[in-house]
């Protein structure tokens, strides 16, 4: 019985324990000398292979024998075009790939965050840009690519969200995404309902569409990441009101529950409540993208990135769903809150740095791009400039861009300041549903910030 | 007489392997788990903050809403599994016919994975299209969101819990049952006591050896819980029915890994302070005839 006992407590606490253990090896055992072989040997194989290389490229592909390992998310929509793209880039460079899968969401980080500290980052990562990509400590673990030719023409905001400092680290793996209110087209036509320009019409509008019996706000906290999305692109409509948001809110000087803007993230949240339905505690994303596109419910808080389930899951719906940005207050504030998607990363001790280059050269390349449009259809803009759109564009790209062309969009929080707590999405449930008030949710969540500022080790925390 | 039992026994040295493993892997990261609970670290560097990480942990709603729920999961599964789990046994060690195949179907949820228990149940306990839900309809009653209403979704977990555990204890108490004598029954018999008095007085006393196991083991299941919540809830909605290893967790993925390591040590101590008082009372109340 006691052995019983012992066994179940040693059990218990043995996972983190090892980790505990190795990470002690880790601190003793890696002294600073191999670190600095490792970059020296790394020079060497860049200096010297140059010039053997470039006299190969007219009779041979230039990295005949080189083969990358690629490590993507196995649910990420990259998953189709990056292995059409592995064999044009054999073609075109004759780089072979090696495409490793990983989970996608906390599960996918803590993987790379493993690898890191292994030491065995493959050649190629994808993996988030803005906050998350901070909590990485990129400038000792990726490539720099800031002086890279094809760096230059990454949209600014993308590149604000990819960098720390000055150096920039990642190329977008997608085109970008914006946040807003997903609206079913018919419904609002059978109602005579206007897009609304500010939060009142908005919940105006609501209130018509529950009285004529449909569904007003899908709420699908069955997926609690879903809940955030309200408060995520209010962000749009808080830097709009306070500039200076960010900043003060990364040095610790303004929080949401005691800036009234950004409060009102909140508020607007608490405000949806009464207009779910009535599942909303354990309704999935995809059961609320079906009720959208079956007519059942009329708006649903969600990115862009649902027009890729709505085309492939619900095609013949495509054209009834549409997206206005999360209104203001005002009537003069109207824009979108954007959403930087992943980026391709190259590993600062890969093997084949010279050819990770050239793959991320061809990566940001019109023809990359265009095959990409061939395995998924493009639902928002390109974030690098001078390409041109293939011919399978949403008509829902041209309505965002104009946004875009008017200055009306900004990233969202977490693209522009490390600090974003992991518990926004159980915070969002609750206030969303009435568990809490929206300020109790703010002054929480500054809580859960505070802990990841400290994390990070934020100077002002 | 010491000396000759040393003679006679195996050298101290077959036992170094075990101790160098069990130390290496068991008791050193145990000590070392102590020391970084009283830091912030990541996987790359640690800073020292005192006791932060625990005050962090009494004082923040979100945290400390799964030590309650962990004492009220525990009690509660541990409760039914002790009560339902002698009630079951007593019932298939009586002299029904098909007591070898109810003995094999009560035993059975215990087989499944806890996972796809977990998955089931949250399929069925659906408020809209869950079986459940669906058949209360059909009676005229409206069936409550099982999981999504915060103050019933730990209830759920802990009835689905007990469905999957009460299996278990019935085998211990029917293992304990069996070695009960007959002849203390027939004695019982002889001097006229009824069925009631059986139970209370041979039965209950002497099934104690196996009731303090069940006890221990499901109390102790229940206060390191964390696959069935996870599968059912994943601690929502909101915090409602996190508990301390979901707690945990969340805080390790979340790359806390100080908060994560303070967490287990209170589990630990938790653990303990609980189990082993409760396991010197209970084998105290042991008795024999």
């Amino acid at each position: 019985m006691k052995k019983v006992l012992l066994w179940s407590v040693v059990l218990m606490l043995s996972i983190s324990m090892i980790a505990a253990f190795s990470l002690s090896g880790c601190k003793e055992e890696e002294p600073v000398e191999e670190a600095v072989e490792e970059e020296a040997e790394e020079e060497v194989e860049e200096e010297e292979p140059e010039e053997v290389v470039e006299e190969e490229v007219e009779e041979e592909k230039k990295f005949d024998g080189v083969t990358l390992s690629i490590m993507i998310h196995g649910d990420s929509p990259t998953k189709e075009w990056i292995e059409l793209f592995s064999e044009l880039v054999e073609e075109e460079l004759g780089i072979k790939s090696i495409i490793e899968l990983t989970l996608g969401g906390v599960e996918g980080e803590t993987i790379t965050k493993t690898r890191i500290a292994a030491g065995e980052l493959p050649d190629i990562t994808e993996y988030n840009v803005g906050a998350l990509l901070q909590a990485l400590n990129p400038a000792e673990n990726f490539y720099d690519i800031s002086n890279e030719p094809y760096a230059e023409n990454i949209s600014e905001d993308f590149k604000a969200a990819a960098s720390v400092g000055d150096k920039l680290f990642g190329i977008p793996t997608a085109p970008g995404t914006v946040g807003g209110w997903l609206y079913n087209k018919k419904i609002y036509e059978e109602l005579g309902l206007e897009i609304p320009t500010t939060w009142e019409q908005l919940m105006d509008n609501c209130q018509k569409v529950q009285d004529a019996g449909y569904t007003a706000v899908l709420g699908t906290y069955g997926d609690s990441w879903t809940a955030q999305i309200v408060v995520l692109a209010d962000y749009y409509n808080v830097s709009s009101a306070v500039p200076d948001f960010a900043e003060k809110y990364t040095a610790n000087e303004a929080h949401y529950a005691d800036t009234p803007e950004a409060l009102r993230s909140f508020e607007k949240l608490a405000e949806t409540g009464k207009y779910l339905n009535k599942d909303f505690a354990t309704l999935t994303y995809d059961d609320g993208i079906r009720a959208l596109c079956e007519g059942e419910a009329a708006h649903f808080p969600m990115l862009t990135l649902a027009f890729a389930a709505i085309s492939s899951t619900y095609p013949e719906a495509v054209e009834d769903i549409g997206i206005f940005p999360q209104p203001s207050d005002s009537a003069d504030v109207n824009g979108f809150t954007t959403w930087e998607p992943e980026g391709w990363f190259v590993s600062k001790t890969s093997e084949n740095l010279e050819a990770a280059n050239a793959w991320m050269e061809w990566m940001s390349s019109q023809e990359a791009w265009d095959a990409y449009s061939t395995t998924s259809q493009i639902f928002g803009p390109l974030l690098i400039k001078g390409l041109t759109y293939p011919e399978n564009v949403s008509p829902l790209v041209s309505e965002i861009q104009s946004y875009f062309d008017a200055g009306s969009s900004g990233p969202a929080l977490e693209f522009i300041s490390p600090v974003k707590g992991p518990n926004l999405a159980q915070i969002c449930v609750e206030v969303g549903s009435g568990m809490r008030t929206a300020l109790e949710g703010a002054k929480e969540y500054d809580k859960d910030v505070e802990k990841q500022a400290q994390q990070l080790g934020l100077e002002g925390w | 007489m010491k000396n000759s039992i040393t003679k006679n026994t195996y050298s101290y040295y077959y036992l170094l392997p075990a101790i160098i493993i069990y130390t290496t892997f068991f008791i050193v990261p145990t000590l070392i788990s102590f020391f970084f609970s009283l830091t912030r670290w990541t996987l790359f560097d640690w800073e020292f903050i005192g006791l932060k990480n625990f005050i962090n942990f009494f004082q923040e709603s979100s945290l400390n809403i799964g030590l309650r729920n962990t004492l009220i999961y525990a009690s509660m599964t541990s409760g039914l599994k002790v009560i339902l789990g002698l009630l079951i046994a007593v019932f298939l060690c009586s002299g029904i016919r098909t007591k070898n195949y109810l003995r094999a179907v009560i035993f059975f949820p215990a087989l499944v994975s806890t996972m796809a228990v977990g998955a089931i149940f949250k399929a069925l306990m659906n408020p809209t299209r869950g079986p459940i839900n669906q058949v209360l309809t059909a009676i005229g009653i409206e069936g409550p969101s099982w999981l999504g209403n915060p103050d019933l979704a730990l209830f759920s977990v802990i009835f689905v819990d007990v469905w999957k555990g009460v299996g278990i204890a019935t085998v211990i108490y029917i293992a304990g049952l069996m070695s009960i004598p007959p002849h203390y029954y027939e004695a019982c018999d002889v001097d006229g006591g009824n069925s009631f008095q059986k139970f209370t007085h041979i039965t209950l006393p002497l099934v104690r050896p196996a009731m303090n196991a069940v006890i221990i083991l499901s109390l102790v299941g229940g206060l390191k819980s964390f696959d069935i919540i996870w599968a059912m809830t994943g601690g929502g909605p909101g915090f409602a029915s996190d508990v301390l290893a979901s707690v945990v967790y969340k805080q390790y993925i979340n790359g806390f890994y100080g908060l994560a390591t303070a967490g287990n040590v209170i589990l630990l101590i938790l653990i303990a302070i609980i189990a082993f008082p409760l396991y010197r009372f209970l084998s105290r109340g042991e008795v024999e005839y």
